[in-house]
């Protein structure tokens, strides 16, 4: 139930995300949900694609450092508790988090969760075993 | 001022006589003791006694700044480490740095040039030497150490750092000469205009400045700033150190003190003697130096002489105040770089050829290296905090291997420039015309 991340090396300069969107419009890809993290220097950006590995290959031939990551991804009822529920869990179990980003499904009313966890296959088995919904990276994408 | 008017004010041919006769000790001398010099010798066909002219020193082969690596550490000492009485070190390129061995002989001859250099900007027993140059290997600190104490001044041996402290030390001891960096004098300046020191605070009269290179419009920001003589002197640990050569007032080229030294210009292509006023790169032969003398030392430093009399009345030659390098070194705050120490500790953390680049620039008085590293699929990383700890280790690294401070930034491949396939490894965006 791992789902694919792209993570995107990115110098903090003027255009850059700008070159990485416009590339992947050129190719038909659609970015699902982005996020940035960034320093003085530099950045890196996070993104969940339809087509990841199209993604990839045509980054790289652009020049771009990138890499794939397995993260989890859970959906969520979009209401108050739901996230505590989940990260409560994760913390009963000494599961750390690196890093974790959300959006909104409104046509299903739902929030969906995408974590970066470092013992991503317990994290997977835990999260099933307490009964949290989680979406594969065909589902992710499809969205 | 002058402290030895009798060899600084000689008459060439009677110091001419003197370079000689101690020219032929020492070639006998290095012959003897230095089996590098021995092999070099006998295969060019010269002996100990091929020395009958001054001009006989062209027939010999050069030394140059990689056989001292190559020997290192003691290989070309030609005196038993018993009469070794002090040693210092330079940076090198490889890891292993540049070693010099002093005889109690060598640091008096040493002391005594120096004594000339700052007597030479106006210091007599009455003054305080305020000593900025970093004291340990570097010979900086303990070269302006010694000579000071053989005028007779008051040392402040405060080394280098901690700017606001030595402001305060400054004014209250009543420095009268400063020793340190150009780069530097001009941050004390800096920093003292900060603080509110007022014109008249500080008793300031004159400047020696060197280990880096300079210009006269730097120069004459210095002299307002600080309402000060500022004096150029030239040395390398290689010859015996600062004190090599140094300017006097009328600032019309560095008086080298030819009693210890015989200095030459070459063709760097060619390797042949240029004629005077002619730009060429610095050789050096030491002809007193017991513990390592060189011969036909190649400093990679441009420059040119002149062997007429100065205004001053020195007899003694003048070198053009250095204006740049014929190979590809740095000097960085008073440090000697070569960007092949930082490829070879980039190397070490990644395993394979990295890109980089170095950016030097002056922000504010202060030199600055920016190394460039592109960040490549192997050590990228989704986490903000593991690519910042890799920046901090190749910062850690570099700056234990240099003895300096850098920044280290990490930028996307392929943007670093390259020409011709080649990567452009350096830009000094120093402007030092």
């Amino acid at each position: 139930m791992k789902a694919t991340q792209l993570s995107v090396f990115l110098e903090n300069k003027e255009g850059r995300l700008a070159d990485v969107t416009k590339i992947l419009a050129e190719n038909d890809i659609n970015i699902r949900a982005l996020f940035i993290a960034d320093t003085s220097d530099f950045g890196i950006l996070r993104m969940i694609v339809d087509k990841p590995k199209k993604a990839v290959d045509i980054l790289k031939e652009n020049q771009f450092t990138v890499n794939e990551t397995d993260v989890v991804a859970v959906e969520l009822l979009d209401k108050p508790g739901s996230l505590a529920k989940v990260l409560g869990v994760l913390n009963d179990n000494s599961l750390n988090i690196e890093y974790l980003y959300c959006f909104l499904d409104t046509e299903r009313n739902a929030a969906v969760d995408v974590m970066r966890i470092e013992d991503i296959g317990r994290a997977i088995d835990i999260l099933q075993g307490a009964g949290v919904k989680l979406l594969s990276g065909a589902d992710l994408h499809e969205l | 001022m002058i402290w030895n008017k009798e060899i600084e004010m000689m008459p060439r041919e009677k110091l001419e006589a003197l370079q000689l006769e101690r020219l032929r000790e020492t070639v006998r001398r290095v012959y003897e003791n230095v089996p590098m010099y021995k092999k070099r010798f006998d295969e060019a066909g010269l002996g100990p006694d091929s020395i009958k002219t001054l001009d006989d020193l062209q027939k010999f082969p050069f030394t140059l700044k990689t056989d001292l690596r190559d020997n290192y550490p003691f290989g070309i000492f030609a005196v038993p480490m018993k009469d070794i009485v002090r040693l210092h070190a330079s940076s090198g390129t490889t890891g292993k740095s540049t070693v010099v061995g002093y005889t109690k002989n060598d640091i008096d001859a040493w002391s005594e040039l120096m004594a000339r250099t700052l007597t030479a900007a106006g210091t007599s027993n009455g003054d305080v030497v305020h000593n900025a140059y970093g004291y340990g290997l570097f010979t900086g600190g303990l070269g302006v150490h010694y000579g000071a104490e053989r005028v007779g001044a008051s040392v402040i041996p405060i080394s280098g750092g901690n700017t606001k402290r030595q402001i305060t030390i400054m004014k209250d001891f009543g420095s009268t000469i400063l020793a340190c960096t150009p780069s530097y004098a001009l941050y004390l300046a800096e920093v003292a205009e900060e603080v509110g020191l007022k014109n008249g605070d500080l008793k300031l009269k004159a400047g020696v400045f060197g280990a880096e290179p300079w210009t006269n419009s730097m120069r004459k920001d210095i002299e307002e700033r600080l309402h000060i003589l500022a004096i150029d002197i030239y040395g390398l640990s290689e010859v015996i150190g600062p004190g090599v050569a140094y300017e006097c007032p009328e600032k019309d080229g560095l008086h080298v003190g030819e009693d210890h030294f015989i200095v030459e210009v070459i063709d760097p292509e060619t390797g042949k003697r240029l004629p005077p006023g002619e730009k060429g790169e610095l050789v050096f032969t030491t002809i007193t130096k017991e513990a390592i003398p060189v011969i036909r030392y190649r400093t990679r430093d441009i420059s040119a002489i002149n062997f007429e009399q100065c205004a001053c009345g020195r007899t003694i030659a003048r070198m053009d105040r250095v204006t740049g390098r014929t190979d590809d070194m740095l000097i960085i705050r008073g440090v000697n770089v070569f960007p092949s120490q930082i490829e070879s500790v980039l190397m070490e953390i990644d395993g394979t050829e990295p890109h980089y680049q170095l950016i030097v620039d002056r922000i504010g008085q202060l030199d600055m290296l920016e190394v460039q590293v592109e960040v490549g699929e192997k050590f990228f990383s989704d986490e903000v905090r593991l690519l910042e700890a890799f920046e901090n280790k190749i910062k850690g690294e570099i700056e234990s291997a240099l003895n300096i401070s850098v920044d280290v930034k990490l930028v996307e491949p392929k943007t670093i420039q390259r020409s011709e396939g080649k990567a452009k490894r350096v830009i000094d965006r120093r402007s030092l015309s």
